[in-house]
């Protein structure tokens, strides 16, 4: 997933759309929307930022899973989490660094952002990405050299949120 | 460590299903879409730029809203409000069925009542007034698409008044202002070419904010093909956090801007000379007038400095005719407004962006014939006259000016219906005036889904259907492609609520005015026109959406000839029609007035989350955005010792304090104003989610400025101070 | 300045405004774990001593406490998972990444050791017991089997009694997303805590003479330890990353100073330690005082661990709306 900071305008309509979506609880989010500015006025930056699983390569959500339930899904770097074999324990939460679980689902399992692989699955893009107004958001597959994704990201400066923490994230923000 | 109340949320939400959930066992979740999924064509109606989408249904329950991506509204994606639509529909605290006040002991209170009851109460009382005042001491507040149906009603019983609240308090100086150049106004939507700009010039336009859908979008795709956007406002707005140039203007000298813009272009000769010529009259009048206006005098005056003044104005120049000076659409904020906005559009006739790519594009709309009905009777009195008689130049009603004229024994308005319009946090600083009408007329009936505040005064209170459960007239509106769209109910009005088509239609008939609403149904009205153009009503329920060719051009030929709808058929540069009723012919600047020692600009807005007040008890958006917070400068709040998510509370200079509001601090505002977003501080009890949170702007209003032009309301006039009086926060059941 | 915030109002049950997911159930399983763990140790360490004379508690008895310890602990380790049912899943998979997925093993290896440990010393530590087993059938057999290859069991227990002590640590080291947990002092740490709460139980259950005094002694060093590990682990964090100095002030000026020098260090280490020199010289009031106060430092250390880790993170937003007025929604 590929968002243009330079674009996005904070709205959340990705928010709303996800929750109507996926039928997330009351209360919970799957994505979110954060703003940040620096300096002082009146010279000013401020970037908005669509938040959400980034579906790292290095999932340590996965690696953490003691029963397998937290998986990537067929192959991709789509971070799943199975619900018929979530206990419940709670690992892969304390182990996003990115705090991008939703958390307990009032079910009982473990929720997430799921890149609305039941979408991508049909050739549609996810919810949040098809209802975005300005069009910053994008989904494809980094894979294939002649996906918008991956052209935006040669053509365009971008960054990740925290490389440091090693998860190698996959929600790319073109700055 | 306070996060352990923090739990509750979802833990409460989560005990009622976690049971049942738990003994499911092993079994694979079901991925949304999964199940039995029908459609239903609909127009937003969360805010009044009128998107078509498509409502989902998944096994029989409300699942989601999108876009219709035939619509040249919306482009296949609807806004943050539309998103969230369902909420309106769900929401627990809507009007159910009709009420009526009833006299209860020492006080008073609501009754429900059936439909005829509220219904024949109504009538008579209509009858009674007709009789003892007169049949045109009627008026209409309206603001949505079924006050056309009370407009009718009314017409048909012999009153003619009624105002939108989207003219004096929005976008009338505009329309205006357009009008006396170009001959015609700016419409809605607006007829802004963004998606071809390259150049966009926001005077306060907060896009991005303020969320007007395909505004939205062409400003964003303007900003993807490269396009300089200078941005032109004392807050760091969203707009102005996308901008090359944000020019961080002192409040309410825009004027002084726009008039050194003008000198600039006039005198640099960076302006459209052959466009000039040839569509434009006044131009020697304008140049002369904007001699002393320099960037120079326009630096003291905005805070800007000259050469940015000039280097904006050469890029405005370079762009041309593909640079856009925004129209802006709220824009009553200083009593000049008509002024400013003659100065916008001044600006772009020198540009000669008007009738150009990347300026303003023609607007067309469907011919669609109006459904055979016999003639409503002529006025029996000429109201405006009466109303607004020193306003000549405005045709529309100037709500604020009706409010005036209801006020006391011998006012000339006698009843109300107010539809969907919710006058208290609309007008500003009205909150008297309003209750002192309403202690005068003899009806009041308010049309509404929500127990808003205007409810509270009423004497009827009539539950209208959401959209979602309704059909209404046909979206037919003057845009780039002529197109039509289709609201039709998805689900099956709640409670008791009604559509407005109905209500009018039953009331007529109790009036014994009947024959005003010759169909059985709504559903016949728009089959018929559909199929004057070639469509019918079971096409659009599947369709939705229908485009339609354009019979004109979006954009003026090479040289072609055009008359402009204005005495001289030229843009008038110099307004002959100004000239004539008194006003100034080319705008002047007036210096606004500036905060007493320790008050502050009172600055508001929108957000992307909420439409004014009507959304704020939608449950999907207040949990998106449940509370507005005031904006203060970091210097601002060292001084009063504030710091984020402690409360306080914003007075005025005439006392008036308002509810105790979250505060922001942030760089993002100046240090002479504070921000806040509008629609917020719902007092009525009967909105369980908005009840009480955030601060209200309309209410602090105590400086309205009226515009000379067509009396709308200047709403930016108004200062407060901070007070931190006990404004502890609300909590969260209170 | 830079200013950073929600734009959209978040409040994830149990993650917001900082983590929230695990509470006293964690805390009580890993100091349970812990104590059994050190319990294993101190009679495992008996046997292979043979100190059957010297320390008959630990010998004999001491082992039949170190299942009811972690059985308890297992108790509310099952309390707080949250899809109770799925509970068989950690046994249907074996995810060499996951720590709990060792740890969930580690159990099925360390309970039938426990058992054995105890059988080897049953008929020696709890006659009525062995008696009633000895009724059963093979019962008897059983029992002579663990005694005869007592000094085999013991050492086999050492390893995995040590690993299980240092697991409690690790599971929450390995939590690289959790910056005050991300210390390899943790493990090593968290084995002497348990090592040093089980120490103090003989003496609580009243034993007496030389086996007292070995109890007292050994505890005593073991709060030493303890107070050098948690030096240690101290500089481990602020030698680290931006991530792990915040996390440190969490505990050096921040929210959680007086929690835990105050509630933990001072009366969970500090004062037992001193209490316990005095005690050392024969005054039982001190050792008795000493005991308790030395099992409840255990469980605050792990308490206060749980809840502090959780809220150190490495994304952070101020939140710009009031979460709690979200309780509106609820029904
Ligand atoms: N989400 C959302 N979107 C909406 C609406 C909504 O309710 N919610 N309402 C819709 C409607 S009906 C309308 S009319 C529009 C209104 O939207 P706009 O036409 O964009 O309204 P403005 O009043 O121009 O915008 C407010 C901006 O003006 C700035 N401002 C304040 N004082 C001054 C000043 O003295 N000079 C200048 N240059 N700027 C100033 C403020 O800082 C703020 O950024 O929004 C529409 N869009
Ligand atoms: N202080 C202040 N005042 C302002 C503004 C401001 O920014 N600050 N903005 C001004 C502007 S730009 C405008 S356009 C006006 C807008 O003013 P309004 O149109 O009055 O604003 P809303 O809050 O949207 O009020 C609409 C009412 O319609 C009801 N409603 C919603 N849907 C339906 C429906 O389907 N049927 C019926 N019958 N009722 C419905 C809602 O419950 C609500 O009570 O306000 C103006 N006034
Ligand atoms: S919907 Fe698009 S523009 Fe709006 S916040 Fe999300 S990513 Fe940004
Ligand atoms: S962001 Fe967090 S939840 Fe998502 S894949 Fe990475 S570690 Fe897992
Ligand atoms: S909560 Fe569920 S998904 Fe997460 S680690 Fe535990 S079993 Fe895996
Ligand atoms: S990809 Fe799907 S699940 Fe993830 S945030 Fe977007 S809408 Fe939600
Ligand atoms: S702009 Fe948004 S709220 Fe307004 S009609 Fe369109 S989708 Fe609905
Ligand atoms: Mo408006």
């Amino acid at each position: 997933m590929v968002i243009d900071t330079r674009t996005c305008i904070g709205c959340g309509d990705c928010v709303v759309a996800c929750k109507n979506e996926n039928k997330v609880p009351v209360g919970l989010n799957r994505d979110w929307v954060v703003e940040a500015t620096r300096g002082e006025y009146p010279n000013l930056e401020t970037e908005f930022r669509s938040e959400r699983c980034n579906h790292c390569s290095h999932a340590t959500c996965v690696t953490s899973c003691p029963t397998g339930a937290s998986h990537h899904w067929k192959d991709s770097n789509i971070v799943l989490v199975a619900a018929e074999k979530c206990t419940g324990c709670k690992a892969c939460i304390a182990a996003c660094p990115y705090d991008a679980r939703l958390i307990m689902h009032p079910d009982g399992y473990v929720d997430k952002c799921t890149f609305c692989h039941h979408r991508v699955d049909q050739g549609l893009d996810p919810a949040c990405v098809s209802s975005c107004p300005t069009h910053c958001m994008h989904f494809g597959n980094l894979d294939d050299r002649d996906s918008v994704v991956s052209r935006l990201l040669r053509e365009r400066r971008h960054k990740v949120l925290m490389p440091e923490t090693g998860n190698q994230p996959h929600v790319y923000y073109l700055t | 460590m306070n996060r352990r109340e923090f739990l509750k949320v979802s833990a409460a939400l989560g005990a009622g299903t976690a049971v049942p959930a738990m003994l499911g066992g092993c079994a694979t979740r079901p991925l949304p879409g999964s199940g039995e999924v029908t459609t239903t064509p609909t127009v937003c109606n969360m805010c009044f730029w009128q998107c078509a989408g498509t409502l989902y249904q998944e096994d029989g329950r409300p699942w989601k809203v999108v876009g219709h991506p035939d619509d040249p509204h919306c482009d296949g994606r609807l806004c943050t409000r539309g998103t969230g639509g369902i909420g309106a529909y769900d929401d627990p605290d809507r009007l159910r069925q009709p009420l009526l006040r009833v006299a209860d002991g020492d006080g008073q209170r609501f009754e429900a009542v059936s439909w005829d009851e509220a219904l024949d109460f109504i009538a008579r009382r209509m009858t009674a007034i007709g009789e003892q005042h007169g049949k045109d001491r009627l008026a209409l507040f309206s603001h949505g698409d079924g006050g056309k149906h009370f407009q009718r009603l009314l017409q048909a019983f012999g009153s003619h008044a009624y105002a939108h609240p989207s003219f004096a308090q929005c976008r009338g100086p505009r329309e205006t202002a357009f009008g006396l150049t170009y001959g015609e106004g700016v419409g809605s939507p607006d007829r802004t070419d963004m998606a071809n700009s390259r150049c966009i010039v926001l005077i306060g336009s907060h896009l991005g904010e303020n969320l007007h859908n395909s505004q939205v979008q062409t400003f964003t795709r303007a900003i993807d093909n490269g396009a300089t956007v200078i941005t032109v406002d004392p807050r760091f707005s969203v707009a102005a956090s996308k901008s090359q140039h944000w020019l961080a203007i002192k409040p309410g000298t825009d004027m002084a801007l726009l008039l050194a813009w003008t000198n600039v272009l006039v005198n640099e000769g960076l302006y459209d000379r052959d466009y000039v010529a040839r569509y434009c009259s006044g131009f020697d009048k304008l140049t002369a007038h904007v001699q002393p206006y320099n960037p120079e005098w326009a630096y003291l005056e905005t805070g800007i400095e000259p050469a940015v003044i000039r280097a904006t104005a050469r890029v405005m120049a370079g762009n041309a005719p593909a640079t856009l000076v925004h129209p802006g659409r709220h824009v009553t904020w200083y009593g000049d407004d008509t002024q400013r906005s003659r100065a916008i559009a001044i600006l772009n006739a020198l540009l000669g962006s008007w009738g150009r790519p990347g300026g303003f594009y023609r607007q067309e709309k469907v011919k669609l014939p109006a459904f055979p009905a016999p003639p409503l009777p002529k006025p029996s009195s000429d109201w405006k006259q009466t109303v607004q008689g020193d306003f000549p130049l405005v045709s529309t009603g100037i709500s604020n000016r009706l409010v005036e004229h209801s006020i006391g024994d011998d006012a000339f308005i006698k009843g109300w219906f107010v539809y969907a319009t919710n006058l208290p946090l609309t007008l500003p600083g009205a909150t008297e005036q309003i209750k002192a009408a309403a202690e005068s007329l003899e009806l009041m009936v308010v049309v509404d889904t929500m127990p808003a505040e205007i409810t509270g005064y009423a004497d009827v209170v009539l539950p209208e259907c959401t959209y979602l459960e309704r059909y209404d007239d046909l979206r037919n509106k003057a845009e780039r492609t002529p197109t039509l769209a289709l609201r039709m109910p998805a689900f099956e009005p709640r409670q008791q609520s009604k559509p407005a088509w109905w209500m009018a239609k039953q009331l007529a008939e109790k009036l014994g005015l009947g024959r005003y609403f010759p169909w059985p149904d709504y559903t016949f009205v728009l089959d018929w026109q559909l199929k004057q153009v070639g469509s019918s009503l079971a096409e659009m329920q599947r369709l939705g959406v229908k485009r339609f060719a354009r019979k004109t051009r979006p954009y003026f030929d090479d040289g072609e000839a055009i008359r402009f709808n204005t005495p001289s058929g030229r843009i008038e540069l110099w307004s002959s029609l100004l000239a004539e009723v008194g006003q100034d012919p080319l705008p002047r600047y007036t210096p606004p007035e500036r905060p007493p020692p320790g008050f502050y600009h009172l600055n508001y807005g929108r957000a992307p989350a909420h439409t004014f007040g009507r959304t704020i008890n939608n449950p999907q958006l207040f949990e998106l955005m449940p509370e507005n917070t005031v904006w203060v400068h970091p210097s601002a709040a060292a001084v009063h010792g504030l710091v984020s998510s402690g409360y306080v509370r914003m007075e005025n200079p005439n006392g008036r304090r308002s509810n105790g509001v979250r505060v922001r601090v942030t760089e993002r505002i100046r240090p002479d104003s504070i921000f806040i977003v509008h629609g917020f501080g719902h007092s009525d009890e009967r909105q369980r989610l908005a009840r009480g949170v955030g601060a209200d702007d309309a209410a602090l209003m105590h400086n309205v400025k009226i515009d000379p032009v067509m009396g709308g309301t200047g709403m930016r006039a108004s200062f407060v101070r901070l007070v931190d009086d006990d404004a502890a926060p609300q909590g969260g059941l209170t | 300045m830079i200013e950073e915030v929600l734009a959209t109002a978040r409040y994830n049950d149990k993650i917001d405004p900082s983590l929230g997911i695990w509470t006293w159930e964690i805390a009580f399983y890993l100091f349970l774990g812990g104590m059994a763990a050190g319990i294993m140790l101190f009679a495992a360490w008996a046997v292979l001593g043979g100190r059957r004379d010297t320390l008959p508690f630990a010998h004999d008895r001491f082992a039949l406490w170190a299942p009811i310890a972690l059985s308890l602990g297992m108790t509310t380790l099952f309390l707080d998972l949250e899809y109770k049912i799925h509970v068989f899943r950690f046994y249907t998979a074996f995810e060499p990444t996951s720590p709990m997925s060792w740890g969930a093993w580690v159990l099925v290896l360390i309970y039938p050791l426990m058992v054995a440990q105890i059988l080897s010393t049953l008929r020696a530590g709890y006659p009525l017991l062995a008696g009633w087993l000895e009724r059963l059938p093979g019962g008897a057999w059983l029992l002579d089997l663990c005694e005869g290859r007592r000094r085999l069991i013991a050492w086999l227990v050492i390893p995995l009694a040590v690993g299980l002590g240092i697991y409690t640590g690790v599971l929450l080291s390995a939590f690289s997303a959790r910056p005050f947990w991300n210390s390899g002092m943790l493990g090593p740490l968290f084995l002497v805590s348990g090592m040093s709460t089980a120490a103090v139980l003989p003496l609580l259950a009243g034993v007496a003479g030389g086996e007292k005094k070995f109890f007292e002694r050994t505890d005593l060093g073991l709060i030493a330890i303890e107070l050098t590990l948690i030096a240690l682990f101290l500089i481990s964090l602020a030698t680290g990353a931006a991530q792990h100095m915040q996390a440190l002030q969490l505990v050096w000026g921040g929210e959680y100073t007086v929690p835990f020098w105050l509630w933990f260090v001072l009366p969970g280490l500090v004062i037992p330690l001193l209490l316990e020199i005095i005690a050392v010289r024969g005054n039982r009031q001190a050792a008795i005082t000493a005991a308790v106060l030395v099992v409840a430092g255990g469980f605050m250390l792990r308490y206060l661990m749980v809840e502090i880790g959780q809220v150190s993170t490495w994304s952070q937003y101020a939140i710009q709306f009031d979460p709690q007025l979200l309780q509106r929604l609820v029904p």
